[in-house]
C-alpha cells in the first residue's frame, strides 16, 4: 500500500465522518421543532395528567398537595362518576355492535351490484362529513316532542312519539341512535376497503367449487376473510365511541338527572366548569385506560394480521 | 368484491333495503333544509310537511348572518383550519423526511414516541395543555386554538411511511447538485408527497372544521368562536326556539365540507378510510 493510497483512504474516512456528521446535524434541525412540540404538547401533558391525578390541584390555585389515591377513592365512591362510567359502557356496548353490523350490511349490499352504487355510498357517508355539533342541533329539532319529524312520522303510522331527550329512561339510547347514524358510514367505508382487498380469483375459485349463489359466496369467501377486518373495525369503532361528547354537551349537559352523563362530559365539567383539575385528571386516567387498552390491542394484535390491499 | 350481477329479485330487494336506509340517513338533512325555508308559523305546526307554503328562506338565512356574527365565525373557522394545516406541514413534513431518510442518533426512539402518540386522543392531554396555556396567558386566543395542533404525530407517521417508498437516488442526485437538506425537503420531497399531503389535509381540515371540544375549552369571547361554537351559541341565544334561522345556521356551517365532499367524493372517502385505518 502506498502512502498516497493511505492518504486518500484517510481522506475518504474523514469525508465519510464529515458527511455523517453533517447528515446528523441536518436531521437535528429537521426534527427539532417537531420533537420540541411533542415534548410540550404530548409527552409532558401525559406525564402531567398522571401526576395531577394524585394531587388536589385546582386551576388558578397557588399551591397543590399530594393526596395519593384520594381522587380515585372519591371517584369510585361517587354516584355521578359510577353513573358516568356505566352510561359510557352502555353507549359503547350499543353503538359498536349496531354501527359495525349496519356498516357491514351497507358495505356488502352496496358493493353487491353496480346499480346506484355511488349514490348510496355518498348518502351513507354524508353524516361522517357533516359537523356533528350542527347536526346535533338539527337532531334536537327532529326529536322535538310536538313538532319534530320523528314523532310526526310515528304519529302518522299510528304510534306514539316520545320525549326523546328529556325522558330519563330513553335519553341515553337516543344518543346511541345519533351515534350509530353518525358512525355507520365510517365503518362502511372501512369495510369497503377490506372488501376490495379480497382477491377476485378467490370468488372464481369458489364458483368452480359450486359456490355459485351470492349467499354461498359470502359464507365461503367473504366472511372468513372479513373476520379480521371486522375485529379491526370493532376496535376502531369502540375507541371512537368512548369519545362521545359533542351532542351530549350541547343538548342535555349529561341530564336529565345524569341519565346521559358520560366520561368525557364528567371530565369536562369537573375540569373546565368547576376547575377541579386533580379530580378531572383522575377521570381522564380512567378514560385513557380504556382507549389505550383498545389502541394497544389494535396495534399489537391487529395491525399485523389485517392486510388491506 | 365480485362484479357478478344479482338476479332481478335480489337486485330489487337490495334497492328496497338501501333506499330505506338512505332515507333514514338523509332525513335529518332534509328536515334541516326544509325547516330553514319555512316561516316560524309553519314550523311550529304538528303536521309533517317538507315544502313551505310561504317561503322564508331569505329571512331565515339573513337572520342567521345578522342575529349572530356568523360571517366572523366562518372566517375564524377558515383561518384556524388553514393555519393549523399550514403549520402542521411546516413542522411535521421535515420531521417525517428525517425519520425516513436520514441517519441520526435517537431516530428509533423518536419514531417509537410517534407511534405511542398515535394511541393518545387529544381529550387525554387537554387539562395539562389548558393549564400551560393558562400560565402563559394564552387562553382565549387564536394561538390557543392553533398551537396544540401544530404537532401531529399522525401526520409525521403518514408522511414518513410515504417517504420510505421514495427512491434514495432522487435524494442523492439532489445532494450531488448541491441542494441542502432543507432544500430537499421543500423542493423535492413536498412535490413528490402531494398524495400523502392531500390525504392528510382532508383528514386535518375535516377534523378541525368540525372540532367542538377544544374551541369550547379555550375560547371565552364571541369574536373567537369557530363555526361549531357559533351554532351552539346560536341555539342558546334567544334564537333557540326560532328553528328557521337556527336550521339555516346549521346548514351554513355544514355546507363547505359537504360541498367539498360531493365534488371530490373519491378523494374524501379514500382520505378518511386511509387515515381511519392507520389511526
Amino acid at each position: 500500500m502506498t502512502v498516497g493510497n493511505l492518504a486518500s483512504a484517510a481522506d475518504t474516512v474523514e469525508a465519510d465522518r464529515q458527511r455523517d456528521w453533517r447528515e446528523a446535524l441536518a436531521a437535528m434541525a429537521l426534527v427539532g421543532p417537531a420533537t420540541a412540540l411533542i415534548v410540550v404538547f404530548l409527552i409532558g401533558p401525559l406525564v402531567c395528567i398522571a401526576l395531577l391525578s394524585l394531587t388536589d390541584y385546582q386551576l388558578g390555585a397557588k399551591a397543590l398537595r399530594f393526596v395519593g389515591l384520594a381522587n380515585y377513592a372519591e371517584m369510585f365512591g361517587d354516584r355521578v362518576f359510577r353513573r358516568s362510567l356505566e352510561n359510557t359502557l352502555t353507549y359503547v356496548g350499543v353503538v359498536v355492535p349496531l354501527s359495525v353490523f349496519l356498516g357491514l350490511g351497507a358495505a356488502l349490499l352496496i358493493e353487491a351490484s353496480a346499480s346506484l352504487r355511488g349514490f348510496y355510498r355518498t348518502i351513507f357517508f354524508l353524516p361522517v362529513m357533516a359537523t356533528l355539533i350542527a347536526m346535533a342541533v338539527v337532531w334536537e329539532f327532529v326529536l322535538h316532542p310536538q313538532f319534530g319529524m320523528l314523532n310526526l312520522a310515528l304519529n302518522a303510522i299510528g304510534m306514539t312519539g316520545q320525549d326523546w331527550l328529556h325522558d330519563r329512561k330513553i335519553v341515553l339510547f337516543t344518543f346511541c341512535g345519533i351515534g350509530v347514524w353518525q358512525s355507520l358510514g365510517f365503518n362502511m367505508v372501512l369495510f369497503m376497503a377490506g372488501l376490495t382487498s379480497i382477491p377476485r380469483d378467490l370468488y372464481e375459485a369458489a364458483e368452480v367449487d359450486g359456490a355459485g349463489q351470492a349467499w354461498n359466496r359470502f359464507w365461503t369467501v367473504t366472511w372468513p376473510l372479513l373476520g379480521p377486518v371486522t375485529l379491526f373495525v370493532v376496535v376502531i369503532s369502540a375507541i371512537r365511541s368512548f369519545q362521545v361528547f359533542d351532542a351530549i354537551q350541547v343538548l342535555t349537559k349529561g341530564g336529565p338527572n345524569r341519565a346521559s352523563e358520560v366520561l368525557l362530559y364528567t371530565m369536562y365539567s369537573e375540569g373546565f366548569e368547576y376547575f377541579r383539575s386533580g379530580y378531572a385528571a383522575a377521570v381522564t386516567m380512567v378514560f385513557l385506560a380504556f382507549v389505550l387498552a383498545l389502541a394497544l390491542f389494535k396495534t399489537w394484535f391487529l395491525d399485523r394480521r389485517v392486510h388491506y390491499g | 368484491m365480485t362484479t357478478r350481477e344479482l338476479g332481478p329479485i335480489a337486485g330489487a330487494l337490495r334497492h328496497i333495503i338501501l333506499m330505506v336506509g338512505a332515507a333514514v340517513m338523509i332525513a335529518p338533512f332534509v328536515w334541516m333544509v326544509a325547516t330553514s325555508l319555512k316561516p316560524q308559523g309553519e314550523i311550529l305546526v304538528a303536521e309533517l310537511r317538507f315544502l313551505p307554503e310561504r317561503w322564508a328562506a331569505l329571512h331565515n338565512y339573513t337572520m342567521a348572518f345578522t342575529r349572530v356574527p356568523m360571517l366572523r365565525f366562518l372566517l375564524n373557522g377558515v383561518l384556524v383550519t388553514a393555519a393549523i394545516f399550514a403549520l402542521q406541514i411546516l413542522v411535521n413534513l421535515p420531521c417525517a423526511y428525517a425519520l425516513a431518510k436520514l441517519r441520526f442518533r435517537g431516530r428509533n426512539a423518536l419514531f417509537a414516541v410517534v407511534l405511542l402518540g398515535l394511541l393518545i386522543p387529544l381529550h387525554a392531554t387537554a387539562i395539562p395543555i389548558y393549564i400551560l396555556l393558562h400560565m402563559l396567558d394564552l387562553v382565549n386566543s387564536y394561538t390557543a386554538l392553533v398551537l396544540p395542533f401544530t404537532i401531529s404525530v399522525f401526520g409525521i407517521f403518514l408522511m414518513r411511511q410515504f417517504f420510505m417508498s421514495v427512491p434514495n437516488d432522487l435524494i442523492d442526485a439532489a445532494r450531488i447538485d448541491g441542494v441542502s437538506e432543507i432544500g430537499i425537503v421543500w423542493r423535492i420531497m413536498l412535490p413528490t408527497a402531494i398524495p400523502a399531503v392531500t390525504a392528510f389535509g382532508i383528514f386535518s381540515v375535516v377534523a378541525h372544521w368540525n372540532d367542538y371540544f377544544w374551541p369550547l375549552i379555550v375560547v371565552r369571547t364571541k369574536d373567537l368562536y369557530t363555526p361549531p361554537l357559533g351554532v351552539a351559541f346560536f341555539r342558546l341565544n334567544d334564537a333557540g326556539t326560532e328553528y328557521g334561522p337556527l336550521m339555516a345556521a346549521a346548514t351554513i356551517v355544514i355546507l363547505p365540507l359537504v360541498t367539498a365532499f360531493l365534488l371530490a367524493q373519491r378523494r374524501f372517502i379514500e382520505g378518511v378510510t386511509f387515515t381511519g385505518l392507520k389511526r
